[in-house]
């Protein structure tokens, strides 16, 4: 097997508030390979945006700071690299796709200058050459009469059209990893639709690798082929995705699918189940698994010690003391 | 340019800003009379048809003198507002980006400067370098450095913490083009209004120099100076005080008339609902 596009280990960034240190990402480990799509999902404030900003080394500094691990994208040590280099691989290697279309352009250039932006911070192209490519790539994320707009400004367009002019922003250099945060959420559900296939169109066309962060399992079950469940800054399953959504096996990630409506099914007109309780505070350094105090499946051991990821199969892990009582384990639905 | 026109004060600011702007070209090629002319024989006339304004104690013609007036209060707003913007822009774009001891040394520099009540210390300047318009000029231009560098500062900080900023950021572009290219044009609006608005105090606070005798000097027309010298003939000839005065008021009026109008129709507000 060929090493891993993007190869994270250890990741550890903490946040210096006068509450004290929030440690709002803590120990996560994660692969993208070549090609592959994975899906990092989890409520808010688990610690997912915070995990791809860093990947970028874009951790506002202070408050934020990277404490420990690895990022290895190729064989560079992303943390390693420098401040530079860093930007020379932004936008051109990596490119990330943010999740406020409204905010995420500028309200004071027109939407061409702005797609145009990486080429020539990167190819050093005149503004006339990136211009005309940027007219290209409009026409490529399908905005009607793209050459005629390059001159609007984002005011004039609909969500659904900004959204596209951020994924040409992002994919103008032909990046080989993208990460999309949250892309799709600002969105009404049918424009949902088609900037999620236009996504998965484009990445086939151009092979990249794509991780992509959402709190929506059902973007997820549509796009990823392997998903990451985080939950206070850790990773706390990992599974393919049909196994996740067949075997979910840690009780957060169960708690996830069964707050999830879905259509048809024997459970139609059931009141959908909310994970009781809400993220604990990041300032807290807690004993035992983080989600003890939620988990309808607690123990004694669970607050006394922190379980270490287990695996059911090779692909498929969690961190969790019931693997060690599979009896107990609760019945997904 | 309708959004613009359809406002009240921009439109009232625009016209008698433009009447003011228009006398000051008009004078460069054209005035009814030399307004440096002196004619013993036509001394403190009231106003006639020859003499819409009437003429001073020298016989020179009022209405020349008040239009040739407006390129000198004209100067002194450009002037100022440009030596305001130019440093106030740079220090507060670099006040919001470094922050921490940068950010601090120019705010508290700026506060000083806010702390010095502005005329008193121009009459200082002025008369420590020697009253002249250029030496006038320098001295409003730099207590408008930290009204500029508070404003870009205040708008800066926030721009900083946009999502655009960090989309730009994810982009690799570099801090510098970030600062140029998507910070500086977000700030022009508010400086702009800004703008206006100091360009009419600039046009008072010259007056007020020149009455004083420490800005523009003799023989160049300049409306302080010309309220400075009606003074003496203020009952013989109130004429010399009313018009220059009324071209002060008119002046300040309509440009900030015109910023109020650009306010209303540029809010920062507005611009970032885009």
């Amino acid at each position: 097997m060929s090493p891993p596009l993007l190869d994270i280990q250890d990741l550890q960034v903490d946040f210096h508030t006068p509450e004290g240190i929030a440690r709002a990402v803590d120990g996560v480990s994660l692969a993208v390979l070549k090609g592959e799509t994975v899906g990092l999902v989890g409520e808010s404030g688990c610690g997912k945006s915070v995990t791809s900003l860093a990947i970028l080394g874009l951790i506002p500094s202070p408050p934020g700071k990277i404490s420990a691990g690895r990022t290895l994208f190729e064989d560079r040590n992303l943390l390693a690299i420098g401040p530079q280099a860093l930007r020379r691989l932004r936008g051109k290697e990596i490119s990330m796709i943010f999740q406020e279309p409204m905010t995420s352009l500028n309200p004071v250039l027109p939407i061409g200058r702005q797609v145009a932006e990486p080429l020539m911070v990167h190819r050093n192209l005149p503004r006339s050459a990136a211009m005309e490519q940027a007219a290209d790539y409009l026409e490529r994320v399908k905005i009607p009469s793209a050459r005629k707009r390059l001159n609007d400004y984002p005011h004039q367009l609909s969500g659904g059209m900004r959204q596209r002019v951020m994924i040409a922003m992002a994919m103008i250099c032909g990046p080989k990893l993208l990460i999309a945060d949250e892309p799709t959420t600002a969105l009404d559900v049918t424009i949902q639709a088609q900037i999620l296939s236009l996504m998965m169109a484009l990445k086939e066309e151009s092979r990249m690798s794509m991780l992509l962060i959402t709190h929506d399992l059902g973007v997820v079950a549509q796009t990823a082929d392997r998903v990451l469940v985080m939950y206070a800054g850790e990773v706390v399953e990992a599974a393919p995705v049909t196994d996740l959504f067949d075997h979910p096996f840690h009780p957060y990630t169960q708690g996830l699918l069964r707050s999830m409506p879905r259509l048809g099914g024997h459970d139609r007109g059931r009141r959908l189940k909310e994970i009781p309780g809400t993220v604990p505070p990041s300032t807290e350094t807690l004993v035992g698994c983080k989600f003890a105090d939620r988990c309808p499946d607690a123990f004694d051991r669970c607050r006394k010690e922190k379980p270490e990821p287990a695996g059911i199969d090779r692909d498929h892990w969690a961190r969790c003391w019931l693997f060690e009582f599979p009896k107990k384990r609760g019945v997904h639905g | 340019m309708k959004r613009f026109f359809s406002n009240l004060n921009f439109t009232v600011g625009f016209t008698m800003s433009l009447v003011v702007v228009l006398a000051a070209v008009l004078s460069l090629v054209w005035t009814p009379f030399d307004a440096d002319k002196m004619n013993a024989k036509n001394r403190l006339q009231g106003p006639s048809w020859t003499h819409p304004l009437g003429t001073d104690q020298y016989g020179r013609d009022t209405l020349s003198r008040v239009m040739t007036g407006a390129v000198s209060s004209i100067i002194v707003g450009l002037v100022t507002v440009a030596i305001g913007l130019s440093l106030g822009v740079l220090l507060g774009l670099a006040s919001a980006y470094f922050g921490k001891f940068v950010d601090e040394v120019i705010m508290r520099i700026s506060d000083l400067l806010f702390g010095f009540p502005a005329v008193l210390t121009a009459i200082l300047i002025t008369s420590i370098l020697g009253p002249s318009m250029i030496n006038a000029m320098l001295a409003i231009g730099i207590f408008y450095i930290p009204v500029f560098a508070r404003l870009t500062r205040a708008v800066a900080m926030t721009l900083w913490e946009r999502e655009f900023i960090t989309a730009a950021r994810a982009g690799g572009v570099g801090e510098w083009t970030i600062t140029w290219r998507h910070v500086l044009p977000n700030i022009l609006s508010p400086l702009l209004i800004q703008g206006t608005v100091q360009f009419a105090v600039a046009i008072l606070a010259e007056a007020s120099l020149s009455y004083l005798g420490l800005g523009t000097q003799p023989p160049t027309a300049s409306w302080g100076r010309m309220l400075n010298e009606a003074q003496t003939f203020m009952s013989r000839a109130p004429w010399m005080a009313i018009f220059p005065g009324l071209a002060i008021a008119w002046a300040v009026l309509g440009f900030n008339l015109l910023g109020d109008g650009l306010r209303d129709t540029l809010d920062p507000k507005m611009v970032r609902m885009r």
